[in-house]
């Protein structure tokens, strides 16, 4: 009988992510295998644990190991202005419409660090809407919302950042919106003042808010395909009528059940448009 | 399908990999019943014409890879720019934005090292010309898995180091022409 037989690490694996689902409520069960492996192989090797299982056994007695493991698998890279031509394609073709709203809600769905939110935050100032708009940054990582609500960043990080901010049409310089002192940058408080950090699970969470775009990028490439589709269901189901949706520089919605749901509003910078109900 | 045959091809190369690619890829029949899937280290810049670059010189649908993206014959999946390219064990494609491997991103080692896990004894993996070290690790996964490594030959390679690494990780791949490694390749399909 040729029965597939799965490998100790595979099943090993499989009861991690169930474990860990059960004591602590994170869900990565649904998660693209491939990334989750290699990156919990890195967090075996930094706890120096010699199987999966041992790690399992120290993460189910070791509670104060959880921060660091949740590190491990989420991933956290991101930049302020990432993308460039994503916000430029923003600040000239979607603000347009987003300025016939007299309130706006935005949506960063895996928020990070927060420097996509900085990155809404001053282009919606440069533009005007500040003031209509209300962010929501939401991320399940909460030493990653913590970093979010204090808007530090390493200066190191700034030159990247600044380059991306001018590429992307910024109006005046980046530092108009930090402050520099020991080594780190600290962006203005009062960018924050229209920002809502929370922390929301796109595998188990439900709508909160309706909203007029929904930013979520580079997070559903983590997904495999049901919970994308979950997730993109969760997005189509929050936006308002002809709503924004932006995706990553090489994500797309071609393999979504729910591709029908949305037309493509600028394919390059893969921002998508909910369709009018019919 | 017997135990020996092959499943699809993994290709990583650097400095070099258009030339090198260039003479590998027209070997490579229209049809070609493996999958091929390709890391060419490329800047950072998202309008990557390395596709249209190897389309010309190959029979194969070449293409950037999508996130999700299930994985066929007679087509050549070509990691995008600043994206790692890792394959899944039923058979689709996943992009990440995690760290750079080796200062590479997209990184060969992440290539092959989840397309040795996916495919096993199934997997050949190939590395060509380059000037760093980036897919000698992943080489030596295939090999562990059960895979075949194949090497350009690094006097016949626009930068040596990439093979040279790769056969220091890999004693036993073996070390080949481009023109040797079409033959095999071709071969490796029936």
């Amino acid at each position: 009988m040729n029965a597939v037989v799965e490998k100790t690490d595979d099943i090993e694996i499989r009861l991690f992510l169930e474990a860990l689902y059960r004591k602590y409520h994170y869900d990565f069960r649904d998660y693209s295998m491939a990334s989750i492996k290699r990156r919990l192989r890195q967090a075996k090797e930094r706890f120096n644990c010699g199987s999966y299982s041992l790690l399992q056994d120290r993460m189910l007695h070791d509670p104060l190991l959880l921060p660091e493991l949740l590190s491990y698998l989420t991933v956290q890279v991101s930049e302020l202005f990432r993308d460039p031509p994503y916000f430029r394609t923003l600040r000239e073709k979607v603000m347009p419409h987003l300025r016939t709203y007299p309130s706006l809600k935005i949506w960063i769905a895996g928020c990070s660090s927060g420097e996509e939110l900085y990155s809404f935050a001053i282009l919606f100032r440069e533009e005007g809407l500040e003031d209509r708009a209300l962010f929501y940054a939401t991320d399940i990582n909460p030493e990653a919302l913590k970093k979010a609500e204090a808007g530090v960043y390493e200066l190191e990080r700034i030159r990247l950042f600044s380059e991306n901010y001018q590429k992307s049409g910024g109006k005046s310089s980046l530092s108009d919106y930090y402050t520099a002192a020991y080594g780190r940058a600290t962006f203005d408080k009062s960018l924050r003042r229209r920002a809502v950090f929370s922390d929301h699970s796109l595998v188990s969470d439900a709508v909160f808010a309706e909203v007029q775009l929904v930013s979520c990028r580079n997070v559903l490439i983590y997904f495999d395909r049901d919970l994308q589709d979950r997730a993109i269901g969760l997005f189509g189901d929050s936006l308002s009528h002809k709503g924004f949706l932006g995706l990553g520089a090489k994500e797309n919605l071609r393999f979504s059940r729910h591709s029908e749901a949305f037309v493509e509003f600028s394919r390059n910078e893969r921002i998508y448009q909910k369709r009018s109900e019919p | 399908m017997t135990k020996s045959s092959y499943e699809a091809v993994v290709i990583g190369a650097s400095a070099g990999a258009v030339d090198a690619l260039s003479k590998l890829l027209p070997e490579l029949p229209a049809g070609y019943a493996l999958p091929v899937l390709v890391v060419v280290h490329v800047p950072a810049d998202k309008n990557s014409v390395m596709a249209e670059l190897l389309q010309f010189k190959s029979k194969l649908k070449v293409k950037e890879a999508e996130d999700k993206e299930p994985i066929r014959p007679g087509a050549l999946y070509l990691a995008p720019p600043d994206y790692h390219l890792l394959v899944e064990k039923d058979k689709y494609l996943s992009l990440s934005s995690e760290e750079p491997v080796l200062y590479s991103r997209p990184s060969i080692d992440v290539l092959f090292e989840t397309a040795a896990d996916a495919y096993g004894p199934g997997l050949i993996g190939v590395i060509l010309t380059g000037a760093n070290f980036d897919g000698a690790r992943g080489l030596k996964l295939v090999v562990d898995a059960g895979g075949k490594a194949l090497v350009q030959h690094p006097e016949t390679a626009f930068a040596s180091a990439m093979p040279e690494a790769a056969l220091r990780a890999c004693p036993g791949a073996e070390t080949l022409s481009l023109a040797e490694i079409a033959a095999f390749l071709k071969e490796a399909q029936s």
